[in-house]
């Protein structure tokens, strides 16, 4: 496999913190990723692992005091962590769109559904005309630009809901026009943080569907935020799990799910329920991990059922762990554990 | 749809204003001695024959529901009786001092929220700032003081010592004002009385800062407080996310929403205006409807303070009545 | 069952006083430990304290008569003033009377009001609200449609037209602050009596046989106390400058009788030659006001971080 298309995002050693009072806190804490064209990378890991503030920080809207204190996040090549307020702004919505949690409280009450979609056009100036007050045709464009987007993402009878309020939509109406607003403007990536969990079942599914057939139309490269690795699987091509802020394991989809390696992702496959097989569920023993008094070394070390002592000292890397050599994208399928051999003991 | 809400709304204020009718009617009954015998007590000599002749014009010889029904009726024609004192109707005298108490009442509303939406908005965007912890003392002084004490802290500032503004009044009597609305700022305006516009915009400054600091301390910590909630929202970060900048986040997205909670406070404000305005009217020896009730007090002239009590209370629940319409504009999320 | 166990079951009342005293003992020691992280709360506390303490002792710790003066005195302004006197250290007023010892006599009057008004405001508007939102029906909607009614009037002018026709007086100024007082207290109670109701554990209080009345009182009533508490000493701030304003207009305390609200208003006349006969009272009621709601706002923050009155 090669990779023709050049990256279009690339993380380098992103580390954001947020001061607390015990101590700052390494949210996110040294994470690399790729993402090129088109692609579908997976971000998953438990509730407090980092992968939203991941998102959070590719937008720059990491809120006071927290801060990205290291690393760079390259757009095609530029650096996008020391761009102006303003330089942002343009970036935001435009190339990178972002979809959140929970559609109802993401939608603003007090505006018309339609009016937010068109409100992304106008930012961005994206129906552009004369200057105003001389572009009087401008409102009719971008209207019949929000319609075509709300059609394209699956909201029927989009000229009546123009004129809707966001209560007065169902769920998984108000995630479609949460994604209308992000496609607006026909970014290149689209960052989706855990667009389906308030959805239901059968809606999931939909949404789901939705935003594949918006990465094959469009080559919309998405970044998924997840904590369903079921879900994941099914709809990324590359996964990086996350913990405590570090991605553990990193590679292809098949890779990941055929042949894991670190201990917390087998845990994590092995608490997906599968319909028509009666096995037990194993969850993984013990809490989320408290980001301000982690120990020292493997983080995931109190744990896993594997931990030695010498996993509470030192940093591990990444090792390349598969069969598929440093291709894929990310370099290969890689994992971070001490069980993989080729570790060392802290100098000293 | 929104219309018959707001048509509803209408209706459901007129049981209330019947009620404040039948309010006011009970506890005027109540007071020691009918209104003949008060009048009695100014007058000095008067025979029988007289006292009978005013018993039936006050219908106080007829049983008391035939009086309240006789009263509610007057009412509705808008006959509030005739003055003690001055020998005229309630409400001609009421009108005649109206047009002051609204320009009053206009200035320090203006006064109240042109101090109240930056200051709240900067506390709330600016949270912990020396600004956000300075306006928010400042705002619980405001609570805090009585509009009387402000008034003559202001007077004694502003005109004992500085001599820069009036002290009582509402124009200087040079001004020549043609009276055409009875707003002298208007008037000055409509008439293009350059002078007559200082003169009155000089004398409403400190009476409507006196009434108004309090608005603007209760509607400046509304704004602010919910103006932090909303700020914290999920749709804020949308806002943020789709590329619009901070003035729009703010002044857009979160203001529009915050407008909801802040304009009921708003409205709440009314009641409190109205109150305070007597005490400032007294305090600026400002001819409007708060001076002509205490003067009417003063002299037991009975009619003209139930009147004008009446005018006070449905005032309060028109400002009420439009609030709530303006609520189920402001807030889509209304169950119609 | 015999009278041996019908003792066990029904424990004496020393010993639920003793549980209940017991539970107060720890309450108090949590809300003092609560305050001393309220610095600002803690300060209007004891400023409020000082207020108290001073028209308690009033007597004691003035020597001028409060009501009559000597003309001879007449306007000595404040001791830091060139020709004051430590003898009248806020200066004398018009009749040469102390303003001092005036303003000690006024916090009698100011504190005596806020604390009856207020105290008759909870009592009714508890009793009523807890009725009206137990038992619903007939009784809650009279109830509500009279305390709407009331609602319908701006506070200060209700006040006024009050003693505009029954005239001043001290009983009569109680009646008026509470008429429309306790429609506040009376809505806080019903809308909580309401939501409290359906919760488990009246309807526990239900199943184990217990009269309404002890539902009330037992199971529900505590539990909105603090509200009532941080409520209450919101309003009596309010109410503080609503008799002051009324005294001032000339409706509430009347003359010689010190009122703080009346001495700004004496003071009125005097702006010009003599600005503390009129400014020094109306500073006694800032600072008094302002602490009450600084502890009110502090109380809230302490007791019920969710009640919100604006």
């Amino acid at each position: 496999m090669t990779d023709p298309s050049p990256p279009l995002l690339e993380l380098r050693n992103l580390t954001t913190v947020f001061p607390t009072r015990r101590g700052e806190v390494r949210a996110v804490d040294g994470v690399n990723l790729t993402l090129r064209k088109g692609q579908i990378l997976g971000l998953v890991g438990e509730s407090g692992c980092g992968k939203s503030t991941v998102l959070l920080s590719i937008l720059g809207l990491i809120s006071r005091p927290g801060r990205i204190a290291g690393g760079r996040i390259l757009l095609e090549g530029r650096d996008i962590t020391r761009l102006s307020g303003r330089e942002m702004r343009r970036i935001r919505g435009k190339d990178i769109a972002m979809i959140f949690q929970d559609p109802l409280s993401t939608l603003n009450p007090a505006f018309l559904v339609g009016e937010q979609i068109r409100e992304s056009l106008r930012l961005h100036n994206m129906m552009p005309g004369p200057p105003w007050p001389f572009d009087r045709g401008r409102k009719a464009r971008e209207k019949k630009r929000v319609l075509e987007v709300m059609e394209q993402v699956g909201i029927p009878a989009a000229d009546a809901r123009y004129k809707a309020y966001p209560h007065e939509f169902s769920g998984g109406m108000q995630q479609r026009a949460l994604i209308a607003i992000g496609l607006a403007c026909r970014p290149k990536i689209l960052l989706a943080d855990e667009p389906t969990t308030a959805l239901d079942v059968t809606i999931q599914a939909q949404i789901i569907d939705l935003m594949r057939r918006i990465n094959q139309e469009h080559g919309t490269a998405i970044i998924l935020v997840t904590h369903d690795l079921g879900l994941a699987a099914e709809f990324c091509d590359h996964l990086a799990v996350m913990y405590a802020g570090r991605i553990v394991e990193i590679g292809s989809t098949d890779e990941v799910i055929e042949n894991p390696q670190h201990p917390y992702t087998m845990g994590l496959l092995r608490c997906i329920p599968t319909v028509g097989e009666r096995r037990a569920i194993e969850p993984i023993p013990g809490n989320v991990p408290d980001l301000a008094t982690l120990p020292q070394g493997c983080a995931f070390s109190p744990r896993c059922e594997y931990a030695r002592e010498v996993c509470n000292q030192g940093f591990f890397r990444l090792q390349p762990v598969g069969t598929d050599g440093p291709a894929g994208g990310n370099g290969g399928h890689r994992a971070r554990c001490l069980r993989l051999s080729d570790y060392r003991l802290p100098e000293g | 749809m929104r219309l018959v809400k707001v048509v509803e709304r209408l209706l459901a204020a007129i049981p209330i204003m019947l009620g404040v009718a039948i309010i006011v009617f009970v506890f005027m009954r109540l007071t020691p001695g009918d209104p003949v015998d008060i009048m009695m007590g100014q007058g000095g000599a008067v025979s029988e024959g007289e006292i009978e002749r005013l018993r039936s014009e006050f219908n106080l010889d007829k049983p008391i529901h035939v009086q309240l029904g006789l009263f509610l009726a007057d009412l509705a024609r808008g006959d509030l009786g005739n003055s003690f004192s001055k020998q005229q109707p309630v409400a001609k005298l009421i009108g005649e001092r109206l047009p002051a108490t609204i320009e009053l009442a206009f200035g320090a509303l203006l006064f109240g929220l042109l101090i109240a939406f930056p200051v709240g908005i900067l506390s709330a965007v600016r949270q912990n700032s020396l600004l956000d912890r300075l306006s928010m003392g400042g705002a619980f002084l405001g609570i805090s003081m009585p509009a009387f004490w402000l008034g003559i802290i202001l007077i004694l500032i502003f005109s004992v010592n500085l001599k820069w503004l009036p002290v009582q009044g509402r124009i200087d009597y040079d001004a020549n004002l043609q009276e055409v609305t009875g707003l002298y700022v208007l008037d000055s305006i409509l008439t293009g009385n350059r002078t007559a516009l200082v003169s009155s915009l000089k004398h409403l400054i400190l009476p409507s800062i006196s009434l108004g600091a309090a608005v603007a301390a209760i509607v400046a910590r509304v704004l602010r407080s919910s103006l932090l909630e909303i700020l914290r929202s999920d749709y804020i970060r949308l806002a943020r996310a789709k590329g619009a900048g901070e003035p729009r986040v703010v002044l857009v997205h979160a203001l529009r929403n915050a407008l909801i909670p802040t304009v009921t406070v708003v409205g709440l404000q009314v009641g409190v205006l109205l109150g305070g305005n007597m005490i400032v009217e007294t305090v600026f020896g400002w001819p409007g409807l708060g001076r002509l009730v205490v003067e009417a007090i003063f002299n037991r002239d009975f009619p003209l303070v139930q009147g004008a009590v009446m005018v006070y209370a449905f005032t309060f629940v028109a400002a009420s009545l439009v609030v709530d319409i303006l609520y189920t504009y402001l807030n889509p999320k209304i169950e119609l | 069952m015999t009278s041996s166990t019908q003792a066990r079951t029904q424990p004496t009342w020393r010993y639920l006083l003793g549980i209940r005293l017991r539970v107060w003992q720890q309450n108090l020691a949590q809300f003092w430990s609560d305050l001393r992280r309220h610095p600002v709360a803690l300060i209007a506390g004891v400023v409020i304290i000082i207020y108290i303490l001073a028209a308690i002792f009033a007597p004691q710790i003035t020597i001028h008569d409060p009501e009559r003066g000597s003309l001879r005195q007449r306007l000595v302004p404040p001791a830091w003033e060139a020709e004051g006197s430590w003898s009248y250290p806020l200066g004398t007023d018009g009749q040469g009377r102390d303003i001092y010892t005036r303003i000690v006599y006024g916090a009698r009057v100011s504190l005596a009001v806020g604390l009856l008004s207020v105290g008759i405001s909870v009592l009714v508007g508890l009793t009523l609200g807890s009725l009206a939102g137990y038992f619903r029906g007939r009784l809650d909607s009279i109830l509500s449609r009279f305390a709407d009614l009331l609602m319908a009037f701006p506070f200060l002018i209700f006040a006024i037209g009050v003693m505009a026709f029954m005239g001043p007086g001290f009983t009569n100024l109680i009646m008026a602050l509470t008429f429309k007082g306790w429609v506040e207290f009376f809505r806080l109670a019903r809308g909580e009596v309401m939501s409290e109701k359906t919760k488990e554990y009246v309807e526990a209080a239900r199943v184990t046989g217990q009269q309404h009345w002890q539902i009330i009182l037992r199971e529900i009533l505590p539990n909105i106390i603090q509200s009532t508490f941080v409520l209450a000493t919101l309003r009596m701030g309010f109410l503080i400058v609503t008799e002051a304003s009324l005294s001032f207009l000339g409706l509430g305390i009347q003359p010689p009788t010190p009122a703080w609200g009346s001495m700004v208003a004496e003071g009125r006349n005097f702006l010009i030659n003599a600005w503390w006969v009129s400014t020094v009272p109306g500073l006694a009621i800032v600072i008094l006001v302002l602490a009450i709601n600084l502890f009110g706002e502090g109380l809230r923050d302490i007791l019920d971080p969710r009640l919100r009155i604006e």
